[in-house]
């Protein structure tokens, strides 16, 4: 059963004349209970993807075209009334820096009480009981002394805890993970995803996982969709991009990792930057970087199709394979 | 990439045009028409001799017999003197561009006294810290706590009786610029010292450290130039205080002499005249004093708005 | 054991430490603890006698998790903080209680690369004038046309056009920043250079492109790295040494290849298992019970001992000392030494 459904969803940031397309014709699925990674570099719009999702873009952002069902509902034409219902019920964010979505001034028993009352009938004795029964679940010792506490009281890695914690206050049905570990240290982050993963797979919710790193969504997710520009350039099952990614920058962000090369030896990097949202080059955005690119590259943008197990948008993906094939029967 | 090489860099009126600052100017209109009329004020008081019909310094030029006229709107008037005459035959509408000249040379120069005094001892604070930083900062704090009109009124009168009225009279424009300039340092350095700690800790100053520059080097190199958005923001306001520093001490009889009148000393010199019905030579230096202020002012709000990225409005 | 090395190592660090007051003035020391006005300060141990050799040619990498005291190490190398004890020499002269003129010869030797290329460039200088200006400070004989000769060399060098030099930092992007900083460093001609972090700040095609900028500069102008981060992936590729510290002590230091083969140190080992790996679909992460304890009035035993599974009394109460291997490596533990530790 699909739990979201995003078509040709486009949106823009207003500059002083005009404006700049941060997201362009983004589409996918997510079913219930599925984990769904997004990857790519700063700029290439997958934290705006996010934000979209749970109708927090603010100004200068805006959306300009496209439809999110969640559940059926259109998001992009709901009040903000109604979505005020949806998110943090149905839908909840994580962020990468835990201090900003706690409240400094308020104690972790305050703000969880608060967001249970806030879409529940409760008596404030339940809401603490239920609060308690959460921040067991991810592993929070004593969590009855936790409710009295201040954030800044806490580690970084408990605090994302909590934040955990209060997204599943409500039994969402969908997670937004940003960056939930960047923030953190090697030690911690590999217990803060792999309790994300557990809480996930045991109360049949759904992620998105918004990161820069392969490694974790390697881990985490069973889909992912690779963003370069505004756009998505590779979509498909997790196993098949990580091992057999069939666009040039998927291909390249993968070589670039210093575990693809020998010690020593200069590590593969795809030349140039990411281009800024204001100047994305005509055609396929990736082509000046990209060392398969012909003409029709440069003046027309390719179609996400479907090529080997996954969805790809490159003009030039058949020729790119069969040197692979060639290379490894070389 | 490509389009970084193709671009010329820009020159700096085109850069300071597109520049948000630019951008946000052209905006708003109040910024704009503020700009507008302190650019006038100011020119026609730099071109004061240029400009204004008489000389009031010049004796030769002020017959006793013209006296009190009012201005030329107002029946009475003598055509010849747009904003009529004050109590001894002078013009007013050339003492008042002469006035404003003075007022507003005060005004700079004490501000630049200001200035020099507040950002040194505030770099040198910020970046050395400790004891140093300590002494300095109480040191402001206790100059603070003097208002700023009751040193300069206890300075001035004590100089006054010191050197008798004639040679003070003389010498006036400098006593003002000095005191109007050390009583306000305080507000320079607290801010310099503000941003150089926070600039202080950026890495750029580590790097330049690393390069082995010596501390004078990275104060007036590399901290300076990055502290300057703050700077402009308070001189604007410093600005605006000190001309009205300026005009109090001179109302107060303890600035400029009535024979070379700032705005203040001619406000105060019709004062005498405004239950006699002669109410214009004090209600009209007084208008272009309070416009003069109010748009400095308005400027510098702008510019606190555009170069605080705290108060940026999103 | 110095003595013992036919070559002198470039860098030495003898029982290095950093303490940090926490309460500054007098005032601030007084607490009211139990019914008594008591003075007491506290401190923070950045980092606790470290001792360490960076050899000629090498690149020392130091890793470890937030807090444990690496950054303060380079801090204390390139000499933007002073020690609270220990030595460090370089080239067998002691150098951490020069003067900033004595130093002066040093700087032109040793350089630093920082973390955050939006923050370590002056905004207000364009590329020309940055990369000038310490050429010119340390070459004052140098004529105006050899400055720019030089600095026109460098930029190409580190693959930035000297077209762009008129330009300000704010122009360029975080990759393009962090190559400006490289050559920043490399005018001086440097032979050491302690690198805090400079790709972490940066996107993972742009790290490839930095990284192999600096493995070539090594190559070609033989420079020595102290490499500090916490990317273990990055120390692998980079590193021919490892120092993992843990709350400002080295818990374990050894050759890339034998740390990543054999790690010997209990916390070596999570750390290692910590890292999400691409293809591996279910790791064996070694899950550590807590957190890193605040480096403020330190245990008595060994650092790690609140984390480790393998902790015993005698942990509690005794500082391992760092004892060499059988393979080379030099480990801190207790555990390691009394072979209690199933492999």
């Amino acid at each position: 059963m699909t739990l979201l459904s995003v078509r040709d969803l486009t949106v823009k940031f207003a500059t002083r004349d005009s404006s700049v397309t941060a997201l362009n014709r983004i589409s996918f699925d997510l079913a219930k209970g599925e984990r769904l990674g997004i990857v790519g570099e700063s700029g290439a719009g997958k934290s705006i993807t996010g934000f979209s999702l749970m109708n927090l873009l603010s100004r200068p952002g805006f959306i300009d075209n496209g439809t999110i069902l969640f559940q059926g509902d259109d998001i992009v034409k709901m009040s903000e009334s109604q979505m005020r219902s949806i998110r943090g019920n149905q839908m909840a964010m994580i962020f990468q820096d835990p201090m900003v979505t706690l409240n400094p001034v308020l104690t972790i028993g305050q703000q969880m009480v608060e967001t249970l009352r806030a879409h529940r009938k409760l008596s404030q004795k339940e809401a603490e009981q239920i609060a308690i029964v959460k921040l067991r679940e991810v592993y929070i010792p004593s969590p009855e002394d936790r409710l009295g506490q201040y954030p800044h009281e806490l580690s970084g890695g408990m605090r994302q805890r909590i934040v955990i914690a209060i997204a599943l206050l409500l039994d969402p049905q969908l997670i937004i993970a940003d960056e939930p570990t960047t923030a953190l240290d090697v030690t911690i982050q590999a217990d803060i995803m792999e309790l994300l993963l557990e809480l996930c797979q045991s109360n049949k919710v759904g992620l998105i996982l918004i990161t820069h790193d392969l490694g974790v969504v390697s881990q985490m997710t069973e889909r992912t969709l690779v963003m370069y520009a505004g756009k998505i350039i590779e979509a498909g099952r997790t196993r098949e991009i990580i091992n057999d990614p069939q666009h040039p920058y998927t291909q390249g962000l993968i070589n670039a990792l210093p575990q693809q090369t020998q010690p020593g030896n200069p590590l593969k990097q795809i030349p140039g930057n990411m281009p800024s949202l204001a100047a994305i080059p005509n055609g396929c955005a990736f082509n000046p970087r990209c060392e398969y690119a012909l003409d029709h590259c440069r003046t027309t943008a390719p179609e996400i199709v479907q090529y080997a197990h996954v969805e790809v948008a490159c003009h030039e993906v058949s020729r790119l394979h069969s040197d692979k094939s060639e290379e490894r029967s070389a | 990439m490509s389009t970084l090489e193709t671009i010329p860099p820009p020159s700096l009126w085109v850069r300071l045009w597109d520049s948000n600052m630019g951008y946000s100017f052209r905006r708003n209109p109040v910024a704009v028409v503020s700009l507008i009329i302190f650019v006038a004020v100011a020119l026609m008081a730099i071109f004061a001799p240029l400009v204004a019909p008489f000389d009031p310094y010049d004796p030769a030029q002020i017959d006793i017999m013209n006296s009190e006229y009012p201005p030329i709107w107002i029946e009475g008037a003598d055509p010849s003197f747009l904003f009529g005459t004050d109590d001894q035959g002078r013009d007013l509408w050339s003492t008042i561009l002469y006035g404003t000249r003075l007022s507003l040379l005060i005004g700079l120069c004490a501000v630049a006294l200001q200035a020099f005094l507040g950002i040194t001892i505030g770099l040198i604070a910020g970046y050395v810290g400790g004891r140093l930083d300590s002494l300095l900062m109480r040191l402001a704090d206790i100059q603070l706590s003097f208002s700023t009109l009751m040193v300069a009124i206890i300075f001035l009168a004590v100089t006054q009786a010191m050197f008798g009225s004639e040679t003070f009279n003389q010498y006036a424009i400098y006593f003002l610029i000095v005191v109007i300039g050390v009583a306000e340092w305080p507000q320079y350095a607290r801010t310099v010292r503000a941003t150089v700690l926070a600039e202080k800790k950026k890495e750029y100053v580590d790097g330049a450290r690393v390069l082995g520059f010596g501390p004078l080097r990275i104060m007036v190199r590399h901290i300076l130039p990055n502290s300057m958005s703050p700077i402009f923001v308070i001189s604007t306001v410093q600005v605006a205080n000190a001309i009205i520093s300026e005009a109090s001490l001179s109302f107060l009889g303890l600035g400029m002499p009535p024979s070379q009148p700032s705005l203040g000393s001619l406000i105060s010199s019709g004062f005498d005249y405004i239950f006699s019905g002669s109410w214009w030579i004090t209600a009209i230096p007084g208008v272009v004093l309070v416009v003069l202020v109010l748009v400095i002012n308005l400027l510098g709000d702008w510019m606190r708005d555009v170069l605080n990225p705290k108060s940026f409005k999103g | 054991m110095n003595d013992m090395n036919p070559a002198q190592p470039l860098l030495e660090l003898k029982g290095l430490e950093k303490r940090f007051e926490l309460d500054r003035g007098f005032l601030e020391t007084i607490k009211f603890r139990s019914g008594k006005i008591v003075r007491e300060r506290r401190e923070v141990h950045a980092v606790n006698n470290i001792s360490l050799n960076v050899e000629r040619g090498e690149a020392l990498c130091v890793v470890g998790e937030s807090g444990c005291g690496k950054s303060t190490v380079a801090r204390l190398i390139a000499g933007l903080l002073t020690p609270s004890g220990g030595e460090i020499h370089y080239e067998g002269e002691r150098i951490d209680n020069r003067s900033r003129h004595a130093m002066m010869p040093l700087r032109k030797k040793m350089q630093m690369i920082f973390q955050n290329p939006y923050a370590s460039l002056n905004p207000r200088m364009t590329i020309q004038q940055a990369l000038e200006e310490p050429v010119r400070y340390h070459n004052p004989e140098m004529s105006k046309s050899d400055v720019l000769e030089k600095v026109a060399t460098v930029m190409r060098s580190v693959g930035v056009d000297p077209s762009w030099a008129k330009r300000y930092p704010h122009e360029f992007s975080g990759g393009q920043r962090q190559r400006i900083a490289i050559a920043r460093a490399l005018t001086v001609d440097p032979e050491f250079i302690i690198a805090d972090e400079p790709i972490s700040a940066l996107d993972v095609s742009i790290q490839a492109q930095v990284l192999n900028l600096m493995l070539e500069a090594k190559n070609q102008r033989g420079l020595t790295y102290l490499f500090i981060t916490h990317d273990l992936s990055v120390v692998q590729h980079f590193g021919t040494r490892v120092a993992v510290l843990y709350l400002g002590s080295v818990c374990e230091l050894a050759d890339t290849a034998t740390l990543f083969e054999n790690p010997k140190h209990p916390y070596t080992k999570a750390l290692l298992s910590a890292v999400p790996q691409l293809k591996d679909d279910h790791p064996n992460h070694i899950r550590l019970k807590g957190e890193i304890p605040t480096p403020i009035n330190l245990p008595q035993g060994c650092p790690f001992e609140s984390r480790c599974a393998y902790a015993n009394d005698r942990c509690r109460v005794e500082q391992p000392r760092p004892l060499q291997q059988a393979d080379g490596s030099i480990v801190a533990c207790h555990a390691v030494e009394e072979d209690r530790l199933e492999s």
